[in-house]
């Protein structure tokens, strides 16, 4: 199946020309296919939050190329405008984002200004909402009055009410609580679920790559590093700490048992399904 | 004999909305007492109040009823402000909030230049909060060009020049990546150990607090659980409702004790957690 999204030798430059030139991203190939749940890694100053700001046109290549279905989306204004509604970016903090006077007129921002007719609009909005689960109730109150976690998901319902192809989020769970973020991973989750969207989410947090992602891609010093199923990448848990990064902390149980001499998959992704190869374990006692 | 150096007394604290008092209390008459040289954690979901109580412990915020200590000094005193917040320094979430000059070592002198004391003082206690944090040789860098651990550990050592007996820290590694979240969990307990700095760290992240000495939990303004971490943390079912999960160790032990095994809840290190599972496989 052919990407929906791509990279082709994506390099950034900061100060091109100058003394204080800076490699922020250096020849990134990156693919990603719709319905893919892509989790990207890299320790602070590895070029993660360069990188993805391409991706919607945000940011022009230095030199090298962004495909969307194919087509360069720097190559024309149009095309760069097309990719903002079709990749839809939310940035760390969204909430800094909100900006209108009614959380409604704030969602419906993105929306009306892709040229939807004002039913289409409110239907939109009423969807986004319903997705991140924020109450009908608070559409007319300042975004401002609204709690953090409301405020968070009334500016992720902006970019969703655009109802983007490839929902690219950077660190969205930062500063909440446990359940907090478990409920956001499980709208993400939900959306692409229904649209089939590709979701590509950077996150220092592992334990929340290994649950939701089933791909991973590490940049490290700008460059992309590792790239390949969520499993394998977590399985190599030396190779991570050296890029300044961890693994699950299931994982590195995981891997402690191993080094014990127990014959467990150090795959495994969460609590319940390190619980079940151990209890597996116990049943036909070592070996089986 | 136990040291009390902060104490609140039927904490009440009401955030305004523009129309007057909001409904639900942020701190509803919560009592708690932090003794000297202790590590204590303080958890609990958004909105359980630990932010807002962690700005009453210097005077950032005063109570609407009852009262808080800070070394025997009420903290409504206007007067004792100033000395308050010398023996006790806070640390926020985000390192960009609390750096405020160019260079590294004149951010960590603001606050010994702003109290007027002579140079050879400034110079001595900012080499030495430098140096508590690890980051002596970055002394005449630019911060902003910083990872965020290391801003992180500026704001630290910012606050270490005061020579605070006690230092809060407000989810201070919300915004740092695994490697700067290790920094600044390790600086936090260097503190502890090596200068018998009285720490109270609030946050989210149950695997920092397994080293704590004591953990409160919070819920609606008031204290839901409070011990040690070996006694909290059992209480998978009781953290879950109050919001919270216990760190990966203690699910993993109480999900495998549901399947059948006996292990003890109370092994919160992954080694002592592996070594756990073996000798019950090897049984």
């Amino acid at each position: 199946m052919a990407p929906i999204i791509r990279t082709e030798k994506l390099t950034h430059l900061f100060g091109a020309g100058t003394p204080f030139e800076r490699a922020a991203v250096t020849e990134v190939d990156f693919a990603a296919e719709k319905g893919e749940f892509i989790g990207v890694m890299g320790h602070t100053g590895s070029g993660k939050s360069t990188f993805i700001q391409h991706l919607n046109g945000i940011l022009k290549p230095t030199s090298g190329r962004v495909l969307l279905d194919g087509e360069d989306i720097n190559a024309t204004k149009a095309s760069v405008r097309k990719a903002r509604f079709r990749v839809g970016l939310v940035f760390q903090y969204p909430e800094y984002q909100l900006f209108e006077e009614t959380v409604e007129k704030d969602i419906a921002f993105g929306p009306k200004n892709m040229g939807l007719s004002d039913e289409e609009v409110r239907e939109r909005v009423r969807e986004a909402a319903a997705f991140v689960e924020l109450p009908e109730g608070v559409f007319q109150k300042s975004p401002f009055e609204l709690s953090g976690g409301q405020k968070r998901r009334t500016a992720i319902a902006g970019v969703i009410a655009m109802k983007p192809e490839v929902l690219i989020l950077d660190e969205p769970t930062a500063g909440l609580d446990p359940v907090g973020r478990k409920t956001l991973l499980r709208h993400i989750r939900a959306y692409r679920d229904k649209t089939n969207a590709a979701v590509i989410m950077v996150s220092h947090s592992m334990d929340e790559l290994a649950e939701c992602a089933s791909r991973i891609v590490v940049l490290n010093g700008g460059r992309l590093v590792l790239d390949g199923d969520a499993r394998s990448v977590f399985a190599r848990g030396e190779e991570l700490k050296g890029l300044g990064l961890d693994v699950p902390h299931i994982t590195r149980i995981a891997l402690m048992l191993r080094g014990m001499g127990l014959p467990l998959d150090a795959s495994v992704r969460s609590v319940q399904e390190a619980a079940d190869a151990i209890a597996a374990l116990k049943g036909g006692g070592r070996g089986a | 004999m136990t040291d009390v150096i902060l104490k609140t007394e039927k904490l009440r604290f009401f955030y305004r909305t523009g129309d007057g008092l909001e409904a639900a209390p942020a701190l509803d008459e919560l009592d708690l007492e932090i003794e000297r040289g202790s590590f204590t954690a303080i958890l609990g979901r958004n909105g359980s109040g630990k932010s807002t109580l962690a700005k009453h412990f210097n005077a950032t915020l005063l109570p609407e009823g009852g009262s808080v200590y800070a070394y025997g000094m009420d903290t409504r005193d206007e007067k004792l402000a100033l000395e308050i917040r010398r023996r006790i320094g806070l640390v926020f979430q985000n390192p960009d909030n609390q750096i405020v000059s160019n260079v590294v070592e004149e951010d960590v002198a603001f606050a010994p230049e702003n109290l007027g004391f002579p140079p050879e003082e400034i110079r001595s206690r900012v080499d030495e909060a430098l140096s508590m944090v690890g980051m002596y040789e970055f002394r005449e860098h630019a911060p902003h060009l910083l990872s965020g651990g290391q801003k992180q550990r500026i704001a630290i050592a910012g606050v270490l020049a005061m020579r605070p007996e006690c230092v809060v820290f407000d989810e201070p590694t919300a915004m740092l990546d695994p490697k700067g979240r290790d920094e600044v969990v390790q600086i936090m307990h260097d503190l502890k150990e090596f200068y018998h700095t009285t720490v109270v760290l609030i946050t989210h992240h149950m695997e920092e607090t397994v080293d704590a000495d004591r953990v409160v939990v919070l819920d609606r303004g008031r204290v839901a659980l409070d011990g040690p971490p070996r006694e909290v943390f059992p209480q998978v079912e009781r953290l879950r409702a109050l919001g919270l999960s216990s760190p990966v160790t203690t699910e993993l032990l109480y999900e495998l004790n549901r399947r059948g095994f006996r292990l003890p809840l109370t092994e919160l290190s992954e080694e002592g957690c592996a070594e756990a599972i073996y000798r019950a496989l090897n049984a």
